[in-house]
């Protein structure tokens, strides 16, 4: 069967913040308050606030045009609240300059999303580089680290297929090894397994929040599966571009 | 389902006759088992017993028992701690998380909240299950996953019903 090891995943990551000695710190990482934000005329955050403590995998649920993408786009630093704050390990994200946040995107934060997203012309090795290579690290070393992942995610032997040659659920963990080769503070996971099958959404999980585990990153996981929602520390609701903290047994 | 409960949370409504309570109780909760007028008369009995409800005096005119009961502050205390308790993560928890959804909406308490507490008790269920595949035989995960799809189903239709309150409110108040 396509399934490796199931054990803590990943080589060790050039930078990164350190491994807590419990499974989540008590420092918070992201703080939004009140955040505001419309499409148009269309509101999709209205007042959402959300704190996520360092090391934790939060998972943001909601109904579709709940507003949990947005969400997720804003506390990224992709999108610009109209009204509220965003703040990012002790500094303002939302009022820094476009050029600045993309270099906070690029160094300290990862990214999957629904479909992998692959670049169709660059191998599956060239593509878990790009991170790195965009942040200027030489061709080398950034394909040496690319590589490392390979073995992590169960994807060897395919270093040179190109996004066509590989199946949905090898995609995924080819983007997921994208998101994490730069040693992300963050990964921001919006329906990372919304395109797979039950198996392979299954072991994209279990290696994404292996790896986050044993690199003490923080995970903020947008999705409506329950399934997906169950490998996180706890649970958000967006409702009506608000967030609802469900009333549940952890703190 | 609990049916004594049930005909309190209909009783907060106001002050009723058992054959009020029946009637709504049939309609709303029944489907297709009616309530027997002589369960209602002793549940009622029951519930004044325990000081859940008061008994009126016996009003003038023909037919059965002509007795209005009033919820008292006990009840409805009972009711509110009824309808805000999560059931078990059980996958038969349909007919119990039903009645106090419907309830709640009649009573214009919040039923979003408590569809939230139900979705908390599973997810935290399907957390267990979850921590427990990562290190579980194959047959161990096998059941684990058959219980985790069935949780999963429950959790649809919570979402299903928390996207639908104000249809159903209305529903319920005509």
């Amino acid at each position: 069967m396509d399934r490796p090891h199931r054990g803590p995943a990943g080589p060790a990551l050039a930078g990164g913040t350190p491994v807590t000695a419990d499974r989540t710190g008590t420092a918070k990482i992201i703080e939004a308050r009140d955040l505001v934000k419309s499409f148009g005329e269309t509101p999709a955050l209205r007042g959402a606030s959300l704190t996520v403590r360092q090391g934790e995998i939060v998972a943001v649920m909601g109904p579709s045009g709940s507003g949990k993408s947005t969400l997720l786009h804003c506390l990224a630093g992709i999108l610009v609240p109209e009204q509220g704050e965003v703040w990012f390990g002790g500094q303002r994200l939302d009022t820094l300059s476009d050029d600045r946040r993309s270099a906070l995107r690029r160094d300290r934060f990862g990214f999957v999303f629904q479909s992998g997203q692959l670049v169709p012309e660059l191998t599956a090795e060239e593509n878990v580089a790009l991170p790195l290579l965009l942040s200027g690290t030489r061709r080398g070393p950034a394909m040496r680290a690319a590589r490392d992942w390979f073995g992590a995610l169960g994807l060897d032997g395919l270093e040179q297929r190109r996004s066509g040659e590989l199946s949905g659920g090898q995609a995924q963990r080819v983007a997921l090894a994208r998101g994490l080769v730069g040693g992300p503070e963050v990964l921001f996971a919006d329906e990372p397994t919304g395109s797979l099958d039950s198996v392979s959404g299954e072991l994209v999980m279990d290696l994404l929040t292996a790896a986050a585990r044993e690199h003490g990153t923080t995970v903020v996981l947008v999705t409506h599966d329950a399934r997906v929602v169950a490998y996180a520390d706890r649970e958000v609701v967006v409702r009506d571009g608000k967030v609802t903290t469900l009333a549940g047994t952890r703190p | 389902m609990t049916v004594p409960l049930t005909l309190l949370g209909l009783l907060e409504r106001g002050p009723s006759h058992g054959y009020d309570l029946k009637r709504d109780y049939d309609a709303h909760f029944g489907r297709g088992k009616p309530l027997r007028y002589s369960q209602v008369y002793a549940t009622l009995s029951r519930l004044a017993r325990d000081g859940k409800a008061v008994a009126g005096p016996v009003e003038q005119g023909a037919g059965p028992e002509r007795r209005r009961y009033v919820i008292t502050d006990a009840g409805i205390g009972d009711v509110e701690r009824w309808l805000a308790e999560p059931a078990p993560p059980e996958p038969d928890l349909q007919s119990d998380l039903f009645a106090k959804v419907v309830l709640a909406l009649m009573l214009g308490r919040p039923a979003n909240r408590y569809l939230d507490i139900q979705r908390a008790a599973h997810l935290q269920r399907m957390r267990e299950l979850t921590d427990l595949k990562r290190d579980g035989e194959t047959l161990d995960v096998l059941l684990a996953d058959h219980a985790i799809y069935r949780l999963e189903a429950d959790l649809r239709w919570i979402d299903h019903t928390a996207a639908r309150l104000d249809l159903l409110s209305r529903a319920v108040r005509q």
